[in-house]
């Protein structure tokens, strides 16, 4: 399994992560071993799944909440009671 | 004497009475505490408070418990070393040079060193029995929806579970007492069933007389000459005291670090999705020319660690199109072949068992270079987290190189079998 660093580049772009050139040539290294080790699993046989599940409901009332000003308590930039995101152009 | 097994030093008095009133326990960082800063290690977190506690935080609380900190961690839980944190590696107190284990290193290292009389981790492939392992002491991961994770910061939803750790297994059975039961604000949480033992402390009685232990040889084919001795003189011990062994097979278990860390990595891309600096965690320093995507790209950079962009990415490289059959469903299939093993295993031994880590503790920075090479490390822990089951890590005894701990795996809900046979080694 290989790699190429566009790939790489590529798969860092979808997931917002800014990557410097050398994190790209190291993660290019690695991803083609990593990934080659998961081929293994194109061998595991298909298996009836058993699934133990159940839906999960609850009646649909309001409830206490966190307040606004502890909702926003972390956030790094606010303005008027709100969260305050980058510029959109 | 301090071995960096904490972020945060602060306490948090519980209630004047109750059944850990007198105790001290230490609280992994990625357990949400209302008012005390809560980082999982990461730098994204440096200043997050939380405005609630979690579900186990209230639990302990009310069980009259004195948090005394916020413990050390692999950022985000990623990790089986303790190496990863951006506060700085954890020492092993009980095997100098070491790593304590992880990803929760700092809870199992406060416990080894005597600075908490208990503590919380979080198991998501091992991360509970391996330190425990590590630094000689005892760590229970519970079956996926005994104990909340309301108030845990997600890594991997699917496999994670909270999990105590303390000196003895009566002391972490009495604290898994104290954690366990269902919780309306976590929808994946379950009674046990009307028949399963759950008075954990009292079944901590060492009886081992007519229980069956399998052995799974996949898991002990891999396991280093020192750890295999210590491992089959364990073995011995709980034989001599009335258990009986016999070799069972888990052909699945061949697949599972591959499964495990495809779905970990794929709902950790997903779940680290909501740290982009604008609700909480570190924002993007400068650049804000009205592109969102470039800002958030900058706040996740500055972030995040290593060995978290390396996990992000793949997971988002598993689940991306072209992909996401060959990787993610193909896990999938793992996940419910593992499932399927070791269900067949249980229909004849009682519990299984395997040493927790096929090696002894690594020296410090060994494997930081060779990721590939410490995910291999999980091959024995990761297992019990695709099959939802529920595991015990006792120390077994020590090699020239650290502490090793002995695994017993028991059936769903099982958690008062595999308390009871560890109970037999202490």
């Amino acid at each position: 399994m290989t790699v190429d660093d566009d790939e790489v580049r590529h798969v860092a772009q979808l997931a917002r992560i800014d990557l410097d050139e050398e994190e790209v040539d190291r993660f290019t290294e690695q991803f083609g071993d990593i990934l080659g080790y998961f081929e293994a699993l194109d061998d595991v046989p298909a298996v009836e799944p058993d699934p133990d599940l159940a839906n999960v409901m609850r009646a649909d009332e309001v409830d206490e909440g966190l307040t606004q000003r502890e909702a926003l308590r972390n956030a790094p930039e606010t303005e008027d009671g709100y969260f305050k995101g980058p510029t959109v152009s | 004497m301090s071995h960096n097994a904490f972020i945060t030093e602060e306490r948090i008095e519980g209630d004047a009475d109750g059944a850990l009133a007198g105790r001290t326990v230490a609280v992994k960082d990625n357990i949400s505490t209302a008012g005390l800063r809560t980082t999982c290690g990461s730098t994204t977190l440096e200043e997050y408070v939380p405005p609630y506690d979690a579900t186990v935080v209230e639990r302990l609380k009310a069980a009259g418990a004195t948090i005394v900190g916020k413990t050390n961690m692999d950022e985000f839980g990623m990790g089986t070393t303790t190496e990863t944190s951006a506060f700085g590696p954890v020492e092993n107190p009980a095997a100098e040079g070491r790593v304590p284990g992880g990803s929760s290193g700092g809870s199992a290292a406060a416990v080894a060193a005597g600075e908490a009389d208990l503590a919380l981790g979080s198991d998501t492939g091992g991360s509970v029995r391996c330190p425990a392992a590590f630094c000689g002491v005892v760590g229970i991961k519970p079956t996926y929806g005994l104990v909340s994770r309301y108030g845990l910061v997600a890594y991997a939803n699917s496999l994670e579970q909270i999990g105590p750790l303390a000196p003895t297994v009566e002391e972490a059975a009495e604290l898994l007492e104290v954690l366990a039961g269902s919780d309306p604000n976590d929808a994946t949480t379950r009674e046990p069933p009307a028949d399963a033992e759950t008075d954990y402390a009292a079944a901590a009685d060492g009886d081992v007389s007519g229980l069956t232990i399998g052995v799974p040889t996949e898991l002990l084919e891999g396991a280093d000459d020192g750890v295999r001795a210590i491992f089959e003189d364990a073995l011995a011990e709980l034989e001599m005291k009335g258990a009986t062994t016999t070799a069972v097979s888990l052909p699945s278990v061949e697949a599972a670090v591959q499964a495990y860390y495809v779905i970990a990595m794929s709902e950790a891309s997903s779940n680290l999705a909501r740290f982009d600096g604008v609700r909480y965690g570190r924002s993007g320093e400068g650049e804000d020319d009205g592109n969102w995507n470039e800002s958030f790209a900058a706040a996740r950079d500055v972030g995040f660690g290593e060995e978290v962009k390396r996990r992000v990415l793949l997971g988002t490289y598993a689940l991306s199109a072209g992909y996401h059959d060959k990787y993610y469903k193909k896990a999938q299939d793992a996940r419910a072949w593992v499932k399927q093993d070791f269900d067949e295993a249980f229909e004849s031994v009682d519990v299984l068992a395997s040493p927790t880590m096929p090696v002894p503790p690594f020296e410090r920075g060994e494997s930081l270079d060779d990721p590939l090479q410490m995910y291999l490390a999980d091959a024995n822990t990761v297992p019990i987290n695709l099959a939802n089951l529920p595991a015990i890590s006792v120390p077994a005894g020590e090699t020239d190189e650290g502490p090793v701990g002995l695994q017993l795996v028991g059936p769903a809900f099982g958690e008062a079998t595999i308390i009871r046979a560890g109970s037999a080694l202490s």
